[in-house]
């Protein structure tokens, strides 16, 4: 049975019309998966001597173990954005003679074979190879490594329960965020110090190897809790269908001064609202708004000009990118219905795009607070908007007329992560760092002032020429309309 | 009117249509009927503009379909349910199709409550969002909302499937009605050989792609296309 679980596997990969279309970004995954594996190496071969460098008085091994905490910590936040979620189409299964607990064993395995799991392990060995070239037995330097294995794996069974049970509720990444920032504040403030109960555990392992009971006793623990969790989900009434809502109506009468695109902009405020996974790129605009705070009051980065346009266009734009790399994909499920009724192209996307421009706007002068960390930044967020709505909104309507990839909005919860994970970042790239190395140039050469002007010259060419673009755009989608239609009637 | 001239589809060498012509009159209630496979959606996909041909063309009164989209105003459809919004309520669906026909609330108030007997009191302010409807009322939604704003060619694929026995009549007798008041274009299409006979004027019979029979619906219509298709 599990060799036909990896056959329908392997040619729902293969036959997906997104992955015909996008060799390109596979191409691009592979690259950056090739860049960590090579980084996670050189760390782990330049740990040892380093820390033997920095800490002559201490043993290396035992300074490691005390920075453990951090990295399993960094480690499920990564997870939680990055990693997708096993996912199987188990409702057909359901009813053919195969055992529950073969689907669900088989559908935890094939996370455990995750490339996030295997990553560590570049790092692990060559420390674990140093281990034993610097005499500390092999035993140890195994146990060692078992030992970072099993954790790593309690980690990926870990994130399952959180990310499974965060898609349920309406804050999507908000507990994740609450959970590992209470784990860190509790141990920077020394209340519980996780980082010191870890190493002392790990230490213990070392020295006796019996101990290495304790955290598999753990992963079974956290493998068997993810299985009675999915196991209550295997039912078509218990998560395949959710419970109904009672729709709630509004008018939205303000719409109406947006004219002819009104009846689409309400279509789309009500499909953000109304379905969980848009509904969640609203709530990221959260996340995005804090994001200054990560960089503006450390003094490292004090000065670093060019560091507030990539800030500047996340903050004003990550909705942008959240939504508009979905675009048409959002209206995948009766886009049949918006190509025969009596609906132009141009109305349709300039919704879209309107929704986007809004959202700038409004980051925007929600980001106004920043000016207390100097006006330059606010003056670049400024710029970063402006650019926002001049060039990386058509970019990224340019960029769905090459979408193939459907997005389900009535199917919820378990098994549903459709379009979710690294992919969702990777797009965004170009749209970040773009405008930096645009900003970066006239900044060196001639000034900050020139800089600034230079990305809101950019983007007002954008705004005056929208007209222009917009029909561009339009005939790009036009001429891949056969192929949406029919891309988007498959369901993987 | 609608004309096809030398439509075909092919999908990888397999031709799955081939129509040399066909001409549907204006008003004129038109059936489609054939197995599994036989073309009957490819037709009509191919009318909406939903694929494209690999020759020929449909011209919907005079505007060749894949060239213009002049058709749309005056045309409406219901093929399946990817036709519905999921997460509008029915009355914001109906609502946001007569937007698109220039008709406003009122007009559609006005215009839903002459179905009052098909929706049967589970469809309107129910406070039911489309996806948690069952299977045949959303169906109800999807022809009731391909009638809005008078469209002078209406296009639906197995209207009766999915139907509980109470709506197929209710429905056979709107459909009726409309082609004789409104002088609509009606193009059907149904495995129930009885309800294409009672509805259509015309029935075509497809069988892999190639129009087989050309009937004006009589009295021994029914019977003949039992005939023909208990093989």
């Amino acid at each position: 049975m599990i060799k036909h679980f990896i056959q329908f596997e392997w040619k729902q990969f293969f036959r997906s019309s997104y992955w015909q279309k996008s060799i390109g970004l596979n191409i691009l995954m592979a690259f950056l998966a090739l860049y960590f594996m090579l980084t996670f190496l050189a760390l782990g071969i330049s740990l040892f001597p380093i820390l033997d460098d920095q800490f002559p008085d201490s043993d290396p091994l035992l300074i490691l173990n005390g920075f453990l905490f951090y990295w399993f910590l960094a480690d499920l936040l990564m997870r939680f954005f990055l990693q997708k979620l096993p996912v199987m189409n188990i409702k057909p299964l359901l009813v053919l003679p195969v055992k529950r607990s073969k689907i669900l064993h088989y559908v935890l395995g094939k996370s455990a074979v995750s490339f996030f799991n295997f990553l560590p392990l570049f790092a692990v060995i060559p420390f674990g190879i140093m281990l034993i070239l610097e005499e500390y037995g092999t035993t140890t330097a195994m146990i060692w490594m078992v030992t970072m294995v099993i954790f790593t794996l309690i980690i990926n069974f870990l994130n399952i329960i959180i990310e499974s049970r965060s898609a349920e509720t309406e804050f999507s990444f908000l507990p994740i965020v609450l959970i590992a920032s209470g784990l860190f504040a509790l141990n920077y403030f020394e209340i519980v110090s996780f980082s010191n109960l870890l190493a002392n555990g790990i230490n213990a392992i070392d020295a006796n190897p019996v101990f290495i009971l304790i955290p598999l006793a753990i992963l079974g623990v956290v493998y068997y809790l993810n299985y009675t969790f999915l196991m209550k989900k295997l039912y078509v009434d218990g998560s395949l269908k959710a419970k109904t809502q009672t729709a709630s109506t509004s008018d939205m009468a303000w719409t109406r001064r947006f004219g002819t695109i009104a009846p689409f902009l309400q279509l789309d405020l009500k499909l953000l609202w109304r379905n969980k996974r848009p509904r969640s790129s609203v709530f990221i605009l959260i996340i995005g708004l804090a994001y200054g705070l990560f960089f503006y009051p450390n003094p490292v980065y004090n000065g670093l000009e060019w560091l507030y346009v990539f800030v500047g266009i996340f903050v004003t734009g990550i909705f942008i990118i959240n939504f508009g790399q979905f675009i048409p994909a959002w209206d995948s499920g009766y886009y049949k219905l918006l190509m025969s009724q009596n609906i132009k192209y141009k109305e349709y996307l300039n919704s879209k795009y309107t929704l986007m421009v809004m959202s700038s706007i409004i980051m925007f002068v929600l980001s106004i607070p920043y000016v207390y960390f100097g006006w330059k930044i606010l003056l670049v967020h400024f710029a970063a908007m402006v650019y926002n709505v001049g060039v990386n909104t058509y970019i990224i309507l340019l960029a769905g007329s090459f979408n193939r990839k459907k997005i389900d909005l009535t199917q919820r919860a378990a098994f549903n992560y459709q379009g979710t994970g690294a992919v969702q970042w990777l797009v965004g790239f170009p749209l970040l760092f773009v405008p930096v190395g645009l900003f970066f140039a006239p900044y060196k050469f001639i000034g900050f002032e020139a800089g600034v002007a230079f990305l809101i010259i950019l983007g007002a060419i954008g705004i005056v020429f929208h007209q222009k673009i917009m029909r561009f755009i339009v005939t790009k989608y036009l001429n891949s309309k056969y192929k949406m239609i029919s891309a988007f009637e498959q369901d993987n | 009117m609608i004309k096809a001239t030398e439509l075909s589809k092919k999908y990888g060498g397999v031709t799955v249509l081939n129509i040399a012509t066909l001409e549907i009159p204006k008003g004129q209630s038109f059936g489609l009927v054939g197995n599994n496979g036989a073309g009957k959606t490819t037709f009509f996909n191919l009318v909406l503009d939903l694929i494209n041909p690999t020759t020929g063309n449909v011209v919907n009164h005079k505007i060749q379909v894949n060239i213009s989209e002049d058709w749309k105003p005056f045309t409406a459809s219901f093929i399946d349910e990817s036709f519905l919004i999921g997460y509008l309520t029915p009355e914001e669906y109906f609502y946001f199709i007569g937007e698109l026909r220039g008709m406003n609330k009122a007009d559609i108030d006005v215009f839903l409550s002459q179905f009052d007997e098909i929706f049967n009191d589970e469809i309107l302010k129910k406070k039911k969002y489309l996806r948690d409807l069952s299977k045949g009322n959303q169906k109800k939604v999807g022809i009731i909302a391909a009638l809005i704003g008078n469209p002078e060619v209406i296009v639906l694929d197995e209207p009766f499937a999915n139907l509980d026995p109470t709506t197929q009549i209710r429905l056979k007798k709107l459909l009726r009605d409309l082609t004789i008041s409104t002088n609509a274009t009606l193009l059907i299409s149904s495995h129930d050989l009885g309800h294409v006979t009672e509805v259509c004027d015309r029935i075509v019979v497809l069988e892999k792609g190639e129009i087989v029979k050309d009937l004006i619906t009589s009295a021994e219509t029914l019977q003949e296309l039992e005939t023909y298709f208990s093989v």
